[in-house]
């Protein structure tokens, strides 16, 4: 049956499709394989872009934008955002925290596939190459995106709003757990502009460091004239670094003279 | 759209040849108009006017020396810069130039191509272009560029939804999404009858759409990352954000990419907005104008005003502090689109009921508690009330007493001899010095600042 609806497409269709399933594949491997978070999402933006392909190539030209603008546009961006803020090095942890998950995962993996694939032969057995996709009369002649919007909003209709309401609600449920109430009233201008004049504080900006030091680098502080460190220049963040006389002398680079 | 495969090859490499020189033209044309509004001559040594410069520049970059940071992510920092450059120059290929022409012989629309759904093949390239940045960012293992990307990853998903929201009351008034469609629906006028006088409107959307063109033009600017909203490049905060790491070649990549999608971008508004290649006049008065090669000329014309328009900004406006800019998008952009797209569906169902008395009722309703509502909530600012007493802050900062005499200026001891010291609240005693103001608060309040 399948072999029979594998025969009848365009060549044109064949070869694109023998390019990216392979990439859509692989794509869905390497989103597995992947060590690092960010490779693991970029890999399941391609499988995502070749879906997107495939529903064009199908005659689904809306649906393979909007799954390029909304899947691969939007929420992988989103998952990106959200990736890149743990830092470049993190790497999945190896260690298990439950024993013997791997067999179980490994059974029940095996397990869903074959249902999976099971309610795919289902699917697609008794599946006949239709001519063309559904479409009706809109604006611009017979139309495909009409066709989608009518059953959308018609014999879908209730579905879709059901689904709009759980993605809004979902969305609010974000906000609330994201949501600090702010400790206090906001400092105002006026505020921030006294604290800084109120004795004690020093109102100007704090040296830079590397002033006055032997080194350029933000982690050496600055030196007073009598040679002492300026407190003031020394970042809580940045470990301190003095450079030792030997480190400090010159390293005879300074020209062909100098040797 | 059945062209021959010669003459596919010769569009596509036109739009190529075209964005490229619009590119090194658009660089050129930047830089000396800004140097125009900031009283200096700008590049004018390389060619006639200057013009070869960015192609000088150009290759100047192609020759430098090509780095990668020992802590970049290889595969990644490569696959950014084409990544955007790809997906910039994909974007043009669905943007009509003209109307039908003979090219050798073959009657074919000056449009690389065309289908369904078009103006989405636009927005998708756009969402996509965000990955060169965003992965350039990531991938180069600095923190400036980290940033840069960051708030590029933000700044593009937030400003889509409102660019979104914008072209969507496009596809609403056309029912179309297929950019060649969008402008031959602009071509009719819209009649008009006032009293005995019957104009003819023209049927461009910005002036039906005018909310949704005026959001277009804003998100269209943060969409591409340009001042005023350049904030993932903000060169006196992060270097050069996300492409701080980069040089030579995937640098220039990088450039080349940014100004296509201005060009790109102010194609797309020409194309929903300005009723893309049609002449800028009634069609009565110059038939001929709407034929054959002309267009060219009207459709590169208003793309030009729009790059005008970008440069004008960058040499006009301070960059956004980012919360302001999310503030925009969020709570402005994007609630003022939606109101605005149920208005226009509401307006569209009722007009299309005839005109009925329920239907007059409710529009006059309708703009009535828009006009109320307007009135009510238009943000007023408080008026400024000059303290009591001066702000001696928290007892430390020295403030003048508000009693001060000043007293006289030595070097002109000689000169205003005859002269009372100028006194603050003298003018009681009738000397003809300068009046003041009875010390009013601040020195820094406005009224202080008056005499």
């Amino acid at each position: 049956m399948i072999v029979d609806l594998a025969q009848s497409v365009s060549t044109g269709e064949s070869v694109a499709f023998w390019i990216l399933a392979p990439l859509a594949l692989g794509g869905a491997i390497g989103l597995v394989l992947a060590r690092s978070a960010i490779h693991a999402a970029l890999m399941l933006a391609l499988t995502m872009m070749c879906l997107a392909v495939f529903y064009i190539m199908q005659s689904a030209p809306f649906l393979g934008f909007v799954q390029i603008m909304v899947y691969t546009g939007a929420i992988m961006m989103l998952f990106l955002f959200v990736l890149m803020l743990f830092g470049r090095d993190s790497r999945d942890s190896m260690f298990e925290t439950l024993r013997g998950q791997r067999f179980f995962a490994v059974c029940l993996g095996i397990g869903l596939a074959a249902l999976l694939a099971s309610g795919l032969a289902h699917a697609v057995t008794g599946l006949t190459i239709a001519d063309g996709p559904p479409t009706v009369a809109g604006a611009g002649g017979e139309s495909n995106v009409a066709a989608i919007a009518e059953s959308l909003f018609t014999s879908y209709l209730f579905p879709f709003e059901v689904v709009s309401g759980l993605l809004t609600v979902a969305a609010v449920g974000a906000l609330m757990f994201a949501h600090v109430a702010r400790k206090g009233e906001a400092r105002g201008q006026k505020q921030a502009s006294r604290e800084r004049f109120a004795p004690g504080s020093y109102p100007g900006p704090r040296p830079g460091p590397g002033v006055f030091a032997t080194s350029d680098s933000t982690a050496t502080p600055a030196l007073l004239p009598d040679g002492s460190v300026e407190q003031q220049s020394l970042s809580e963040y940045v470990p301190q670094r003095q450079l030792t006389p030997a480190e400090a002398a010159p390293k005879h680079t300074e020209g062909r003279d100098e040797r | 759209m059945n062209d021959p495969l010669w003459l596919m090859l010769i569009k596509g490499v036109a739009v190529f040849v075209v964005l490229v020189l619009l590119v090194l033209f658009t660089i050129w044309f930047e830089r000396r108009v800004v140097a125009i509004m900031q009283v200096r001559p700008g590049p004018n040594r390389n060619g006639p006017f200057g013009l070869l410069q960015s192609l000088a520049d150009g290759l100047k970059l192609a020759f430098k020396e090509d780095m990668m940071p020992r802590t970049a992510d290889k595969v990644v920092f490569i696959a950014a810069p084409l990544i955007a450059v790809t997906c910039a120059f994909t974007a043009f290929a669905v943007i009509p130039f003209g109307p039908e022409v003979s090219v050798f012989g073959r009657e074919t629309l000056l449009q690389l191509t065309d289908f369904e759904v078009s103006v989405l093949l636009i927005l998708a390239c756009s969402a996509l272009g965000v990955y060169g940045i965003v992965l350039a960012g990531w991938s180069s293992g600095s923190a400036y560029a980290l940033l840069g990307s960051l708030r590029a990853a933000a700044q593009v998903i937030s400003y889509e939804i409102a660019l979104g929201l914008a072209v969507l009351a496009v596809f609403f008034q056309s029912q179309l999404l297929s950019t060649g469609g969008i402008v031959e629906a602009q071509a009719e006028g819209i009649p008009l009858v006032v009293g005995s006088l019957e104009l003819t409107l023209p049927g461009w959307y910005f002036l039906i759409l005018a909310p949704s063109f005026v959001i277009f033009v804003v998100a269209m600017v943060g969409e591409t990352n340009r001042a005023p909203f350049d904030l993932p490049e903000a060169e006196s905060e992060l270097v050069a954000g996300f492409a701080t790491e980069y040089s030579s070649l995937k640098y220039a990549s990088f450039f080349l990419a940014e100004y296509v999608n201005m060009v790109t971008m102010s194609a797309l508004c020409v194309t929903l907005f300005l009723g893309g290649w049609a002449a800028p006049f009634p069609a009565s008065w110059w038939p001929a104008a709407n034929e054959g090669w002309l267009p060219l000329v009207w459709f590169f014309g208003k793309v030009m005003a729009f790059l005008f328009f970008y440069v004008w900004l960058r040499g006009t406006l301070p960059r956004f502090r980012y919360d302001q800019f999310m503030r925009l998008g969020w709570k402005v952009l994007v609630p003022v689109s939606l109101v605005w797209i149920m208005v226009l569906a509401a307006m569209n169902i009722g007009l299309d009921s005839g005109n009925e008395l329920p239907t007059r009722i409710a529009f006059t309703g309708g703009a009535a508690i828009v006009v109320m509502a307007l009135i009510f909530f238009w943000p007023t600012r408080k008026p400024y009330e000059p303290p009591a007493e001066p702000d001696t802050g928290l007892g430390g900062f020295p403030v003048p007493p508000m009693d001060l005499a000043v007293p006289p200026n030595p070097r002109g001891l000689t000169e205003l001899e005859t002269r009372e010291p100028a006194t603050a609240g003298a003018a009681d005693d009738g000397t003809p010095g300068r009046e003041r103001e009875p010390f009013s608060g601040n020195p820094a309040s406005p009224e202080a600042k008056e005499d």
